[in-house]
């Protein structure tokens, strides 16, 4: 049941003014079109295709352009064996993913929604993980990229809208990697593609169209395990990934009209995560909050929180805070209040500068 | 004991032997040319298949007992005991084909124009539950023009149709009992339908009202309903198959005279849970019948990319289940086959695979532009000349039971009792604040109810933030 196309557009305009996502995500430009998020997705994916002999795609309904359009005109470019449907099965998708890789290929899977991930656990989990570990480097399958779109949309209850990213910053072996704008998109899905192991690239589903700026024509890639300060501040640093960010900007926004000057950090890769930009900032502002969609209990936010803590214990002058998705499953009617809203931000925002 | 060391002796015997023609063969250039032969051409031997090999079935007692006679004379036996039963040796290196000369039959009562086919058999069905069926059919038909049409509208956020497979849904839930247990896919709101559920509650789980069953939880047409035993659809694929597996052998345990039923596309059949479940319940003998409704489609996946095989039906065969393919958009047959399939389930403890061959005339869903991959042609030639409830009436027709005065009076009310179930539902408030902490677990544990709390304060701060009509 893909929530996609003309629902999803429709609906997904319906609820920006409550989301506040009609804003692009443009950090900085560049040299390049207009683009939005699905369509810089798709460009990347071209060139992956384009520069590597050895790169295919793949997945459910990948060949006439996905549900989401990322993968459109790939088929026809590239032909129909490097860019083909598989059979409805996340962990068959994953597992032959894994062997191509294994034979030097890049394998680019794609996860048709992060919330049909979990078939595909043990394949990741267990194997692409541990591939390279458990025969001492013998083997590996680090070009292993799997796409997924994750994330809330507005209309997408249970089944539509999860942010599992936090299952798999829990195993070694894999990287996560979530963008925050089509810019960011393709410049760090080519990083994926390229890197030397497996990962796991969750796309941000309600920015496939909302968010548009200018993207450069050209092949180029953004560094993995590298945070980025997207706005400077003074007074609480925060951190978050992919759509939220957008939110915790207008945060960032209505806080500075209170005269609390907030620095906005996005960390790009979840896994190996880039530490010392985050340590840093804290040690100059003294203060956190984490962001995310995901539950809070057990969230990514709860190992950035430990490790700050354990880094800037004495610097900090309030407890750090976590503004996330309610402890329930995504439930579709109540989506307003599930999600971690702007007002939700700003008030931690104030409680901690104020603590 | 003694039984069983004689027995496992001769067993070794015999698999000396065969180690050792084996090994002798393999020295033999003849077995290799014969190999290169076999790899020419896999299908030479196809056509004994049948007496080669055997799954667990009325006939292959009889087969058994035939080579009974020979098993104990020594080295020249073509036979042996191997764990799960006795295999017939062959000098021959045959292949099984991968495909069978011809593709399975498929079952039809009603020809095209309604008439039933000379020589088939059926179950009779009563005009009442006929007219019953046909009614449904229509209704369906109704309930997905018009929900369709509401969330063009923007009134509800996502719709999907079972149009085109209108049979599949209220004939199959005719030949059963409303004790049988249903784990749903998504593409059988018919089933609940026919069990009694009304317009209204359809039109509160698509509209998410407080009077959702499912408390507004889900995206709609997930229907769920226990007074129904029609389990709440997830949109996760081929997740509940192995649910009814569960299910049935409780039921089986319980000695209870039901079975379980589970529906499922051609494409959730390659999803893992699908072999899971079909296996649990050959080999715990479970009475659940599976039901997959082969429309052609998994979103814009056609089969040809989803399996090789003679579509699903053959499937059952390999795990040692029962199985037929129908005809999907004949009521008649289908009728039919759920009916056999169920007693059999019940009575001889056994699943039972059925295929039912039919086409996804709708897109898959609201989300989706389905000519975008398929040719209008196609769409326009399953809807029109293969529709199954025209073929439907026709019978009925046929029989005198319908004409096209009822006709009209039953469409024109049900659309004016749905039209008024939909201006009703889109009224009644949506579910509370509170519905939001409930049911993750029995009772809210504290993390819960904290959150609970902070999020009514949050609500008190912003009340422009939330939707005014869910009450706080
Ligand atoms: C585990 C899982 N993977 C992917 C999806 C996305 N999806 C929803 S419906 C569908 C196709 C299902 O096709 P089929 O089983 O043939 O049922 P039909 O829609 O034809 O009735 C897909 C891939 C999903 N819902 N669940
Ligand atoms: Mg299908």
């Amino acid at each position: 049941m893909a929530a996609t196309g003309n629902s999803a557009r429709r609906l997904g305009r319906s609820f920006v003014n409550l989301y506040g996502r009609e804003f692009s995500t443009s950090c900085g430009s560049g040299s390049g079109r207009s683009l939005n998020l699905y369509s810089a997705i798709n460009q990347a994916l071209h060139i992956a295709l384009e520069s590597d002999p050895r790169a295919y795609v793949f997945g459910e309904d990948v060949g006439f352009g996905g549900v989401f359009r990322c993968t459109t005109g790939l088929a026809d470019r590239f032909g129909k064996n490097r860019v083909f449907n598989t059979p409805l099965c996340e962990q068959g998708i994953v597992g032959f993913g894994i062997g191509l890789a294994a034979m030097g290929n890049r394998a680019i899977a794609e996860i048709q929604f992060a919330d049909y991930i979990y078939p595909a656990f043990d394949q990741i989990v267990n194997e692409a993980a541990k591939f390279r570990y458990r025969s001492g480097n013998q083997f590996n399958c680090g070009g292993l990229t799997i796409r997924a779109p994750y994330g809330a949309v507005g209309h997408g209850g249970h089944y539509h809208s999860q942010s599992p990213e936090a299952f798999f910053c829990h195993v070694p072996g894999i990287k996560v990697v979530i963008p925050r704008s089509p810019r960011q998109a393709k410049g760090l899905l080519l990083s994926c593609i390229r890197d030397p192991n497996p990962v796991v690239f969750f796309e941000p589903k309600w920015l496939y169209r909302l968010s548009v700026e200018e993207v450069p024509e050209h092949d180029y890639m953004f560094p993995l395990s590298e945070a980025e300060v997207i706005q400077e501040g003074n007074d609480i640093t925060l951190v978050g990934w992919g759509a939220q960010l957008s939110i915790m900007k207008q945060a960032c926004l209505d806080a500075e009209k209170d005269g609390i000057s907030c620095e906005l950090i996005d960390l790009r890769t979840l896994i190996p995560w880039d530490k010392d930009t985050v340590e840093t900032s804290v040690r100059k502002t003294g203060r956190l909050l984490i962001s995310h969609e995901a539950p809070v209990t057990g969230g990514f936010g709860a190992e950035i929180s430990a490790s700050i803590v354990e880094r800037c214990f004495l610097r900090l002058e309030a407890p750090v805070a976590r503004v996330c998705g309610l402890d329930t499953p995504f439930p579709l009617v109540f989506e307003a209040f599930y999600m971690p809203t702007k007002n939700k931000i700003l008030d931690a925002i104030k409680a901690t500068v104020n603590f | 004991m003694a039984l069983w060391m004689r027995k496992s002796l001769k067993t070794f015997n015999n698999f000396k032997c065969i180690m050792g023609s084996f090994a002798m063969i393999n020295q033999t250039s003849s077995w290799s040319s014969s190999f290169i032969q076999n790899l020419r051409n896999p299908y030479s031997h196809f056509g004994n298949l049948p007496t080669l090999f055997y799954s667990s079935g009325v006939e292959s007692t009889t087969a058994q007992n035939q080579s009974d006679s020979s098993f104990n004379s020594g080295c020249s036996q073509q036979v042996m005991d191997f764990p799960g039963g006795k295999v017939r040796f062959s000098p021959e290196m045959k292949f099984i084909s991968e495909s069978p000369e011809e593709r399975v039959h498929c079952y039809q009562v009603l020809d095209e124009n309604g008439k039933p086919i000379t020589g088939s058999n059926y179950i009779q069905v009563s005009e009442e539950v006929a007219l019953k069926m046909y009614s449904n059919m229509a209704t369906l038909q109704i309930m997905d023009t018009i929900f369709y049409e509401a969330q063009r509208q923007g009134r509800i956020s996502f719709y999907a149709t079972t149009i085109g497979e209108e049979a599949i849904n209220i004939a199959s839930a005719a030949a059963l009992t409303t004790d049988d247990l249903v784990f749903p896919q998504y593409r059988e709101p018919g089933v609940l339908l026919w069990r009694g559920f009304t317009m209204q509650e359809f039109a509160n789980q698509c509209f998410s009202n407080k009077a959702d069953y499912g408390k507004g939880r889900q995206m709609p047409i997930h229907y769920g309903s226990n007074k129904h035993n029609y389990f709440t659809v997830a949109s996760t694929i081929a997740t509940q198959i192995p649910h009814a597996v569960g299910a049935a052998y409780s039921l089986k345990m319980d000695k209870i005279d039901a079975c379980a039923v589970t529906y499922f596309g051609d494409g959730g059949t390659s999803e893992g849970d699908f072999h899971a479940a079909i296996n649990f319940a050959a080999v715990r003998e479970v009475p659940v019948i599976f039901i997959c409704r082969n429309n052609g489609w998994a979103i814009s996946t056609p089969t040809s990319d989803q399996f090789r095989s003679d579509g699903v039906v053959v499937r059952g065969q390999a795990y040692g289940v029962r199985s037929i393919r129908v005809d999907g958009n004949d009521g008649l047959a289908l009728y039919s086959a759920v009916h056999a399939a169920r007693n059999m389930a019940i009575n001889e403890h056994r699943p039972i695979l059925i295929e039912a061959l039919t086409y996804r005339v709708g897109h898959h869903s609201t989300s989706d532009d389905s000519t975008k991959y398929r040719p209008v042609d196609e769409i326009e030639w399953w809807k029109l000349a293969r529709d199954p409830v025209t073929r439907f009436r026709k019978w009925i027709e046929n029989n005198g039971w319908w004409n096209g005065e009822r006709e009209t009076q039953l469409r024109n009310s049900v659309k004016e009792e749905l039209l008024h179930a939909i201006q009703v539902a889109e009224k009644v408030e949506k579910p509370p604040v509170a519905d939001i902490f409930t049911d993750v677990y029995d009772v809210p544990p504290s993390n819960l109810r904290v959150q609970e709390k902070l999020l009514r304060e949050t609500i008190e701060r912003h009340p422009q933030d939330y939707p005014s009509d869910v009450p706080k």
